[in-house]
């Protein structure tokens, strides 16, 4: 697919969904969406811009490797952020019970651990789906040709 | 008023999800069914919006009708096109 228009729409059009998935995955205790769908619109830009241009250079902005790592640290920060409730003397994932800073309603830092765990959970959605896309495309030759 | 037009609007959602749907099963050509699909997703994330649900809505916008058909897409590239 060595098209001209779809590379130079991707590359214009990917620095704002990336933008878009940020604000979703970081407003997600204030409004619809949260760490699963921004995580998922995240990983879609860079799997996008991978799919239109080649592997190399989807691999400079994340590579297989990378997103593997950081798919196990989301799972990671997630377990931890909720053993910070069990280490404090309250239940698995407390929120207030644990000392989170609660903050005002409706303002920005309102949620307390939601914040955090929902952060987490769109690194790991992101880089899951990019894994996924490059199982599939590398197969079993890894011979790193998209085309 | 606004809502008889309302419910014009779910009812012909509906149906141009019917015909998407039987599009795929017809198409014989493997891209076409997939942006055929990617078409279905999107009118879906619509209806999941009339169903008042917005979080499934997005959740469907970006997986139903993005990351479904960058995969299928990368699949295709990976095979043959023609069924």
């Amino acid at each position: 697919m060595e098209d001209q228009i779809v590379r130079i729409t991707s590359r214009l059009v990917a620095p704002f969904i990336q933008v878009y998935g940020i604000y979703v995955i970081l407003h997600g205790h204030l409004s619809p969406g949260g760490g699963f769908s921004g995580g998922a619109i995240f990983g879609a830009s860079l799997v996008l811009v991978a799919l239109s241009f080649n592997l190399e250079v989807g691999a400079k902005q994340i590579s297989h490797a990378t997103a593997s790592v950081l798919e196990s640290g989301g799972a990671l920060g997630f377990v931890i952020t909720g053993l910070v409730g069990v280490a404090v003397g309250a239940n698995f994932l407390a929120n207030r019970a644990a000392g989170f800073p609660l903050g005002e309603t409706g303002e920005f830092f309102s949620a307390g651990a939601i914040f955090i765990i929902t952060a987490f959970l769109g690194v790991k959605v992101a880089s899951t789906i990019v894994t996924l896309f490059y199982n599939i495309i590398e197969g079993e030759d890894k011979s790193g040709d998209a085309h | 008023m606004v809502d008889v037009l309302t419910e014009v609007l779910n009812v012909l959602l509906l149906l141009f999800l019917v015909v998407c749907a039987i599009a795929v099963a017809q198409i014989r050509d493997m891209l076409s069914a997939v942006i055929v699909f990617a078409s279905f997703g999107l009118i879906m994330a619509i209806v999941w919006q009339q169903l008042s649900s917005p979080d499934v809505a997005m959740v469907e916008a970006a997986l139903g009708t993005g990351v479904t058909t960058l995969l299928l897409i990368a699949a295709i590239s990976k095979t043959r096109r023609a069924e």
